[in-house]
């Protein structure tokens, strides 16, 4: 593991792999929403409007993905200070609030024909709303600090509001079964799925094929975060050697 | 010990007890945060006649009246142990139905009937395509 932690190391995997990521990513989500818009049958009473799930299932979960790989970035930085680590959070935390984002707006789209209201505080839509805030208060907070001098890490304070704001992740899984709410229980969980296979297989597609996207998105913001801060160390470097 | 090793411990109890906490308020919320009110916490003494509250249930089979204004209906919301009949005057979601999740912001009147300002649908879990709507019968019925 700590082979990878050198970025040298890791350019040199990330270059090839970005391509691949991306345009097998593209092609699973266009495939996925192909299928789900004209393969499968609607819904037995919501009918047409349930296909919006072939993207909020994807983004709700990269939503919450995202936020826990950052979680453990913030923990590898604090313990074992690797130089990627502060890198690799700075690059998830923006993918990670748009899916977060997408999640919230499909689903308010979604839930006006299907329950009568855009939005409504209930335990499931409170605590994503508390996922989108911690993504925007963690990229506030690294783009505050001066990456480029610390070589891309995060402060210890940033980190540790990574490792707290992951408390957030169990509340909203469970946030359905706590408390009841107008949002419906889980469909897939560990023992099975309630959505039926006919409806069901697309979602594969799309799912994969998100987290495809989204590991492109990170590799190309990581890659392009290390070009920064060589580009700024130059410079530095230059700046020296005129005085 | 390395200073590695004892940042890694500290990290890890501060995360449990960060943890610790998150699950104590959760719990402590569990009462607070809930959406809707069920019948059985209603009939149980929950509600006090002209409080605002959410009450959320299944509508009972065949009990959906439309009252001879046109604009009323009157339905039966229970919970499989406790019953609350529910009044409302306006336009219903279209997944609203009988043997159906709803869920309805209003008050209790004095004669025990729950007066809804609103009513929302609720949607369960399941997704199957149309075909299939005789066989949930083998499926577990739907939570409310």
């Amino acid at each position: 593991m700590h082979a990878y932690a050198n970025p040298t190391r890791f350019l040199a995997i990330a270059r090839p792999l970005t391509p691949w990521l991306l345009g097998l990513g593209v092609l699973l989500v266009l495939a996925g929403a192909w299928a789900g818009l004209t393969q499968v049958p609607g819904d037995y009473k919501q009918g047409e409007t349930a296909r919006i799930l072939y993207v909020h299932v994807p983004a709700a979960w990269l939503g919450m993905g995202g936020w826990t790989s950052l979680a453990f970035a913030g923990l590898i930085q604090l313990v074992w200070r690797h130089p990627l680590s502060g890198i690799a959070a700075r690059a998830i935390a923006v993918p990670g609030m748009l899916f977060t984002a997408l999640c919230l707006a499909t689903g308010s789209i979604w839930g006006k024909p299907t329950w009568g209201t855009w939005w409504e505080w209930d335990g499931r839509m409170t605590s994503m709303l508390v996922l989108l805030f911690l993504y925007a208060g963690f990229i506030a907070l690294t783009n505050g600090e001066d990456g480029q001098r610390q070589g891309g890490s995060l402060s210890r304070g940033a980190a540790i509001y990574a490792l707290v704001g992951a408390i957030n992740i169990p509340i909203i899984n469970r946030s359905v079964v706590w408390w009841n709410s107008l949002h419906q229980g889980p469909s897939i969980t560990l023992r099975g799925s309630s959505i039926d296979n006919a409806l069901l297989w697309p979602l594969g597609l799309t799912l994969l094929g998100f987290s495809l996207l989204f590991g492109a998105i990170v590799l190309m913001r990581m890659r392009r975060i290390i070009a920064d801060n060589r580009v700024a160390a130059r410079l530095r470097r230059l700046a020296d050697e005129e005085d | 010990m390395k200073a590695k090793h004892q940042r890694l411990v500290l990290a890890l109890v501060a995360l449990v007890g960060v943890a610790g906490a998150g699950v104590l308020a959760a719990s402590a919320l569990r009462d607070e945060a809930a959406y809707f009110r069920t019948p059985v916490e209603v009939q149980g003494g929950k509600a006090a006649v002209g409080e605002a509250m959410r009450l959320g249930g299944m509508v009972a089979k065949g009990s959906i009246k439309r009252q001879s204004d046109g604009l009323t209906i009157r339905f039966v919301a229970t919970d499989g142990k406790a019953s609350v009949p529910v009044e409302y005057t306006g336009i219903v979601p279209d997944l609203f139905g009988e043997e159906s999740g709803m869920v309805a912001d209003g008050r209790m009147r004095a004669d025990g009937t729950f007066v809804a300002d609103r009513i929302l649908a609720k949607h369960d879990e399941r997704y199957m395509p149309p075909q299939m709507v005789e066989m949930p019968k083998n499926m577990k019925a739907p939570a409310v």
